[in-house]
C-alpha cells in the first residue's frame, strides 16, 4: 500500500517533469555520453593488472556493469531537457564497448552544462509489468553473464563488480558487490537508487542540428572502494548482495561520488 | 497416489447441483469455451478470446487480465510451454514436472523437489492454482508479478538451470525432429500474438494466461457456498465452524489465506532458511512464511515450506503441540502464561480434516484443459 502510494507520487512526480520548458527552437541535435571506467589514474582493463584499494588490499576487477537511466541535461538558467523516460535506461558494460556510449537523440540544440541521471533503476519501473521492461530491462538475461536483474527478489541489480583479490572468499579468492533494492514492493526496504548531478564546469556542450559533442566522464572503481559511505574493504565484506542492505546502501554511497567529467569534445 | 478422488455429489439434488454447476461453467468460462480442437482454422489471424470470469463468490482478481487478455490460442501456448521440458538446460525438466495437475499442481509425494540432474530444491513446490489472486509469489513472496514469475524456476541452477534468453532461442529452433513431441512453437507464438516473434514478454505472458485459467472453484465447499446445504456432511460443517474461528483469522476467505507472511513456529531446519527475511533482510521477518491457501489441501502433500508434515493430521498437531517459540513468533499462536499453539481437540481435529477434504476440486485435477498435450516429464 505504501509503496503504491509512493509510487503515484513517483509518478506524478515524473509527469511534471516531463513537462519541463519547451524550447523556443524546433531545431534538435544529438548529444553522446562516454562511460569511461577508470582506477585510480589507470584504464580499467578486465582481468588485468592488480591496484591497491584504499584498505591497502590488491584487487583485479573482472566484471563492473551498472545501469544509467534517466537522463537530464542541465542548462545554465536552471531549466533542464528530461529525456522521456522509456528511453533512458542504459547499462553500462565493461567487457562492451559500445555499451560505454550513452548516444542520445532529439535533443533539443541548446548549450548544456551539467547533466543529471540516476544510477541504478528507478523504484517504479522496478513494479512495473512485463511490457515496460524492453531492451536493457529485460528480466531474461543470464546471472552468468550480463545479467542485472534478481528474479527471485523482482528488482534489478544497479551496479555488479566482481573480481579477484589475496583478500577474497577462501574458496575461489573472489568478492562480488551486487547493489540492487529500490525500496521494496509491499514491504519498505533500504532503497539504493542514487541520484548523479555533475556540472561541465568550464566545459560546455553545444547541441545544434549538425555538431554532436561527446560528454566523456570518468568512473573510478577505486571510489566504490573509498568514499563517503564506507571504506570497504574485501577482506571484511568479500559478498554484498541483498542480504546485508546497510552495507549495500554505504556502498551505493560510495559509487554515487565516482563520476567525474574529463573533457567534452 | 495416496488420496482418493471424491466423488460428485450422490443423486438427491441432481437439478438444483446441475443448476449451481451451470453458474460455475458459466463463470468459468476458461474451461468451458474451449472443445478439444486447439489450433486455428486456417487463415484466421486474430487469436480468440476467452472470456476470463471469476466464481461469483470470489473476490476480485490481483492480476490485471486488461494488459494480458486471455486468447485460446494463447493459453494453448502456456500449456504447451507450462509442460514443455524445453524450459529446462537438459531439456528434461518442465514446470508440470514438479507441478502435476493430479496434485493441485504439487510435487506429490516430495518433500523437496528435485530439478535437473536430480538436484535437490530448498523448499516444497506450492501449488499452482487461483494464481490471479495472488497479490505475491513463492514461500518468501520475493516476487509480485504473476510475469515474473517463470523467471525464477527457469533460471534457478537446482531447478531449470537454463536462461530466459536461451530458452528463447531454442523455441525459436522448434520443431525439432528429434522431440519427443515436435512443436512449432514460432507458429503458436504466431497464432497467440500475431507474429513469430519470440519474446520474454510474450512467452511469460503466455504462461501467465495459462496459470491464470488454472481456477479451482468447484469443491463440494464450494457447491455449499453457493447454497447447496448438503453438499458437506455435518462433521464437515462442524469442521467448518472450528476451522474459522480457529484457523481462519490466517487461512480467511475464500482463497483460505491472507497471504500475510508470519512465523508459523516450525522449528528451524538444517536449511536454516529465514523466508521472508531473505527478501527484506528486516530481522522482524525472520522465519516468516507465506500463509498458503488451502484449497485442495488433501491432495498436496507433503506440507509447510520444506515439506516437513507428510499428512493433515500432523500437520493440526504441530499447531496444538508442537509451537517453537522465538522471536517473531505470530501473536495468532502465543498464548499468555501457556506453551504457545492453537488449543484443539483430537475431535476437533478430526472435523477439520474432513472438512479441508471438502475443498478437493475433483474437477480441477481432472480437467483435460489442464493436462499435458504430452510434451512433458513426469518424474
Amino acid at each position: 500500500m505504501l509503496a503504491a502510494v509512493v509510487g503515484m507520487l513517483m509518478l506524478a512526480s515524473c509527469e511534471s517533469e516531463a513537462q519541463g520548458p519547451v524550447p523556443s527552437t524546433g531545431d534538435k541535435g544529438a548529444l553522446t555520453i562516454e562511460f569511461d571506467n577508470i582506477v585510480g589514474d589507470k584504464n580499467l582493463v578486465l582481468g588485468g593488472g592488480a591496484s591497491t584499494n584504499g584498505a591497502g588490499e590488491d584487487f583485479v576487477i573482472t566484471k563492473f556493469n551498472y545501469y544509467v537511466s534517466n537522463i537530464k541535461l542541465l542548462r545554465a538558467d536552471g531549466t533542464s531537457y528530461v529525456v522521456p523516460q522509456d528511453s533512458s535506461y542504459f547499462l553500462i558494460m565493461e567487457n562492451k564497448k559500445e555499451s560505454q556510449f550513452v548516444r542520445l537523440k532529439n535533443i533539443p540544440a541548446g548549450t548544456y552544462t551539467g547533466l543529471e541521471f540516476m544510477l541504478g533503476v528507478d523504484s517504479l519501473r522496478n513494479t512495473m509489468p512485463i511490457e515496460r521492461r524492453t531492451g536493457v530491462l529485460d528480466p531474461g538475461g543470464s546471472m552468468m553473464e550480463d545479467g542485472m536483474y534478481w528474479a527471485w527478489n523482482s528488482g534489478y541489480i544497479f551496479l555488479k563488480m566482481e573480481g579477484t583479490s589475496s583478500k577474497g572468499n577462501p574458496v575461489n579468492s573472489k568478492f562480488y558487490y551486487h547493489i540492487g533494492l529500490f525500496g521494496g514492493y509491499s514491504t519498505r526496504t533500504v532503497n539504493n537508487t542514487r541520484i548523479v548531478k555533475l556540472g561541465f564546469g568550464e566545459w560546455k556542450a553545444e547541441v545544434t542540428t549538425s555538431k554532436t559533442p561527446e560528454v566523456h566522464l570518468f568512473a573510478d572503481v577505486q571510489k566504490v572502494f573509498k568514499g563517503p559511505g564506507i571504506n570497504l574493504s574485501i577482506g571484511q565484506y568479500n559478498s554484498v548482495m541483498s542480504q546485508q542492505p546497510q552495507v549495500t546502501a554505504q556502498i551505493a554511497d560510495n559509487y554515487t561520488q565516482m563520476f567525474s567529467v574529463d573533457h567534452i569534445h | 497416489m495416496q488420496f482418493t478422488l471424491k466423488p460428485g455429489r450422490v443423486t438427491g439434488q441432481v437439478p438444483f447441483a446441475c443448476a449451481i454447476l451451470a453458474v460455475m461453467c458459466a463463470a468459468i468460462s476458461v474451461a468451458c469455451n474451449k472443445n478439444d480442437d486447439p489450433g486455428v482454422k486456417p487463415g484466421d489471424a486474430a487469436p480468440t478470446p476467452i472470456q476470463w470470469k471469476k466464481p461469483a463468490h470470489f473476490p476480485d482478481p490481483v492480476y490485471d487480465l486488461s494488459r494480458n487478455p486471455l486468447t485460446r490460442e494463447g493459453v494453448e501456448l502456456g500449456r504447451f510451454l507450462f509442460y514443455d521440458g524445453i524450459l529446462s538446460r537438459t531439456n528434461q525438466i518442465g514446470c508440470g514436472t514438479c507441478h502435476q495437475q493430479e496434485a493441485a499442481f504439487t510435487h506429490h509425494g516430495h518433500e523437496l523437489s528435485h530439478g535437473v540432474d536430480d538436484l535437490l530444491g530448498t523448499r516444497n513446490s506450492p501449488s499452482i492454482q487461483n494464481l490471479a489472486w495472488n497479490p505475491s509469489f513463492f514461500w518468501d513472496g520475493g516476487v509480485h508479478d504473476l510475469d515474473l514469475v517463470p523467471f525464477n524456476p527457469v533460471e534457478n541452477p537446482v531447478e531449470m538451470d537454463e536462461t530466459v534468453k536461451n530458452v528463447i532461442a531454442k523455441l525459436q529452433n522448434t520443431p525439432l525432429a528429434t522431440a519427443k513431441m515436435p512443436v512449432d512453437y514460432p507458429l503458436m507464438f504466431k497464432k497467440a500474438f500475431g507474429d513469430e516473434q519470440i519474446t520474454s514478454e510474450r512467452m511469460m505472458k503466455a504462461l501467465s494466461q495459462f496459470m491464470v485459467s488454472l481456477v479451482s472453484a468447484e469443491s463440494r465447499y464450494d457447491y455449499y457456498r453457493m447454497g447447496d446445504q448438503s453438499a458437506l456432511t455435518v462433521d464437515e460443517q462442524r469442521g467448518m465452524a472450528i476451522f474459522r474461528s480457529k484457523c481462519g483469522s490466517c487461512h480467511a476467505g475464500e482463497l483460505f489465506t491472507d497471504y500475510s507472511f508470519r512465523n508459523n513456529g516450525l522449528i528451524p531446519s538444517g536449511a536454516e532458511d529465514q523466508g521472508r527475511f531473505g527478501v527484506t533482510a528486516n530481522p522482524a521477518d525472520r522465519y516468516k512464511f507465506k500463509v498458503p491457501g488451502l484449497r485442495n489441501v488433501a491432495l498436496t502433500a507433503p506440507y509447510m515450506h520444506d515439506g516437513r508434515y507428510h499428512s493433515l493430521r500432523e500437520v493440526l498437531d504441530h499447531y496444538s503441540d508442537s509451537i517453537h517459540p522465538s522471536a517473531t513468533l505470530d501473536s495468532a499462536l502465543r498464548r499468555p502464561g501457556q506453551k504457545p499453539g492453537i488449543s484443539l481437540t483430537a475431535t476437533e481435529k478430526q472435523s477439520i480434516i474432513a472438512f479441508l477434504s471438502a475443498l478437493s476440486d475433483g474437477h480441477f485435477i481432472r480437467n483435460k484443459q489442464f493436462s499435458d498435450p504430452g510434451v512433458g516429464t513426469n518424474f
